[in-house]
């Protein structure tokens, strides 16, 4: 393993116990991401997407395997160490946004910043990170505003701002346009993608080809398993097959 | 996280449901205003009779029939074994050395009239001339009762405040005739305020010679049974030092002029500590009762702000879930809920401490009842409250603290 490995997964097997039946969701996933990739990952409902998301963003354990984030061992750790990683490594970035509607977008993009244990930063200071932050998905003027009065593509910027404000290792988006129309969607990835040659690691879910096109590197979910064989890039109708199912 | 960051998330999570939150803390801000203000009004009373019987005169000893088995008097044994006599406040006066004042008391209840004016259940007191130096009341206008008076039994009456108010008004009761029972009595004196002592409302009794009672207000068949029975004889003594050897004296007298020994003794000697104790410690007791009354009304006040977390875990899990996935820890989230318990049930108990404050003042105002808020009710009440709030703010922000954070960011 590389310095700048920042996922590797070692046959992760997450099973679910569903009363008397059990439902494997992964299935023995190896996966390794390296710093300042832009990955896609693509598969039909039930594929262990949303599983392999809940894995790489800590907020789950794999049953069986390893998961080494920049590094790090987490596949064993408990949940107040997975949050205190959560909040270094990892920023989030939801298809339903997921900000506090009563709050402001600075109060939004401020709540990593706030369950942070290293160091103690000064209001002043917050307040210029996450102005920051908002300057870089370019909404530097509705600081002051709630979610309420945004719209869905300026509440999906003010969470990518909420992502990136600690600097994580991972930036990790669950269908980041699903809830968007086009021209917003567009938008959205372009932000990503401009990350992306800022020199950030994005792990990116996703059903819609389009995106999974602005991606450096597109692997596809089927049963739990990654199918090894298959480039988005080379095959983007089977994309698209998976997006519709 | 910082606690002022715990504090400010708190508040926006109060803030947010303002109403709601007010509802939430009626129960503590009730429940702490009543320890205060039911302490404040138990401390005034308290306060007020305690005062009252130490106005009623000092150095004072008071002799009176026990309660008890031996209350009944034989027919067997002779009429004046039991029963305490005017002889015996007699003897008291003359063989007890150290001693400054005998006074007693016999009370009666009449029907009293002057003219057209008439009042029902007057208390009539049969009493002798040192009664307002030992009982520690002084006259308006005219003159107390004199040996005299009590060597002829004569038909004279001395009023209290309220009386003479009633049954004169303005003019000058000196010199008229009232009819007291059936007797008429000439009104020679009145007595300035005194007020109410206890049960005791000084101001509206009469005050006539202690012989005058045996002759005309004894009924009769019984004249021979209770004879010159009294009810109280207070003994002043003269040094406060003197107290013990004064009781003893006085209880060997006693027991000598009943046939019996001071064991048996028939009567009780007590001090006005010893009435002092015993109403504080009826006074205590009432204390203990309210005591629980709010402790019941405080608990009943946490269980409504566990109820209302538990709501407010709820509504809020995606909240919850959002925090979780951007780091906060199980022990943030349970602090974020039990620091807004705590919020709310502090918040209430000071509401609480200002409404039990004020409300104290309004039953003094408006009550004419008097209050004495004691400062440690204040600080009972409020660390009642945020224990309140911790016991039953822990379940709630425990649950929440235990939530999926999966689970909770689905939850709609």
């Amino acid at each position: 393993m590389s310095d700048s490995t920042i996922i590797d997964l070692n046959q992760i097997t997450k099973i679910y116990q569903m009363g008397d039946i059990k439902v494997t969701a992964l299935d023995g996933v190896n996966l390794t991401v390296y710093e300042g990739e832009f990955l896609a990952i693509m598969g039909p409902s039930g594929s262990g997407k949303s599983t392999l998301m809940n894995i790489l963003g800590c907020l789950d354990r794999p049953t069986n395997g390893t998961y080494l984030l920049a590094g790090e061992d987490v596949s064993r750790m408990n949940r107040e160490q997975l949050a205190r990683i959560r909040n270094q490594k990892i920023g989030f970035i939801f298809q339903s946004y997921n900000l506090l509607t009563q709050a402001t977008a600075i109060q939004n993009v401020l709540m990593p910043v706030v369950y942070r244990r290293n160091g103690r930063i000064s209001n002043q200071e917050r307040l210029k990170m996450a102005h920051n932050a908002l300057i870089s998905v370019g909404l530097m003027d509705r600081d002051r505003h709630k979610p309420t009065e945004m719209s869905g593509g300026q509440q999906q910027r003010v969470a990518i701002a909420r992502a990136l404000i600690n600097s994580p290792a991972l930036i990790l988006a669950d269908e980041p346009t699903g809830n968007l129309d086009s021209h917003s969607g567009a938008e959205i990835m372009e932000i990503l993608q401009n990350l992306h040659t800022q020199g950030r690691t994005i792990v990116m879910i996703t059903h819609d080809a389009k995106n999974s096109a602005y991606a450096e590197r597109t692997l596809h979910l089927n049963d739990g398993k990654i199918d090894e064989g298959m480039a988005a890039k080379d095959l983007p109708e089977m994309a698209m097959a998976g997006g519709a199912a | 996280m910082k606690l002022t960051e715990v504090l400010r998330v708190a508040g926006e999570g109060i803030a947010r449901n303002k109403l709601r939150a007010l509802l939430t803390m009626l129960g503590v801000i009730i429940g702490v205003a009543a320890v205060i203000i039911m302490i404040a009004i138990s401390a005034g009373t308290e306060a007020t009779i305690t005062e009252n019987i130490q106005n009623l005169g000092t150095n004072l000893l008071f002799v009176s029939q026990s309660m008890g088995p031996q209350q009944a008097p034989s027919r067997t044994s002779g009429m004046n074994e039991t029963i305490l006599t005017y002889d015996d406040a007699q003897a008291i006066q003359s063989s007890i050395s150290g001693i400054s004042g005998v006074v007693v008391e016999r009370d009666i209840t009449e029907l009293v009239k002057y003219g057209s004016t008439s009042v029902d259940s007057v208390s009539i007191i049969g009493t002798t001339p040192s009664y307002p130096e030992v009982r520690d009341v002084s006259l308006a206008s005219g003159r107390f009762l004199t040996q005299n008076d009590i060597d002829k039994s004569a038909k004279v009456a001395v009023l209290g405040y309220t009386t003479a108010q009633t049954l004169f008004g303005n003019a000058d009761p000196l010199g008229e005739k009232i009819v007291v029972g059936e007797v008429r009595v000439t009104v020679v004196g009145v007595m300035g305020k005194k007020g109410v002592v206890g049960n005791t409302d000084y101001d509206s009794r009469i005050y006539i010679p202690l012989t005058l009672v045996f002759e005309k207000f004894t009924f009769s068949p019984f004249a021979r049974v209770q004879g010159d029975q009294v009810g109280t004889v207070l003994v002043q003594v003269t040094d406060l030092k003197n107290m013990n050897n004064v009781i003893t004296q006085i209880q060997i007298l006693l027991a000598k002029r009943h046939e019996t020994t001071v064991a048996n003794l028939p009567f009780t000697v007590r001090t006005q500590e010893d009435i002092i104790t015993t109403q504080e410690s009826t006074t205590a007791a009432f204390r203990e009762l309210l005591a629980w009354v709010a402790a019941v009304s405080l608990v009943v006040g946490g269980i409504g702000i566990m109820n209302i977390m538990l709501v407010s875990v709820t509504e809020r899990t995606r909240e919850i879930g959002i925090r979780q996935a951007t780091g906060a820890t199980p022990g943030d989230v349970r602090g974020q809920f039990l620091t807004e318990a705590l919020l709310l049930s502090l918040t209430g108990g000071l509401i609480g401490v200002i409404a039990g404050v004020g409300g104290a003042w309004l039953f003094e105002r408006i009550g004419d009842m008097r209050t004495v808020v004691v400062p440690s009710s204040i600080l009972l009440a409020f660390a009642s409250a945020a224990i309140v709030g911790i016991f039953f703010g822990f379940y709630p922000a425990n649950k929440a603290a235990q939530l999926d954070p999966i689970e909770a960011l689905r939850h709609e």
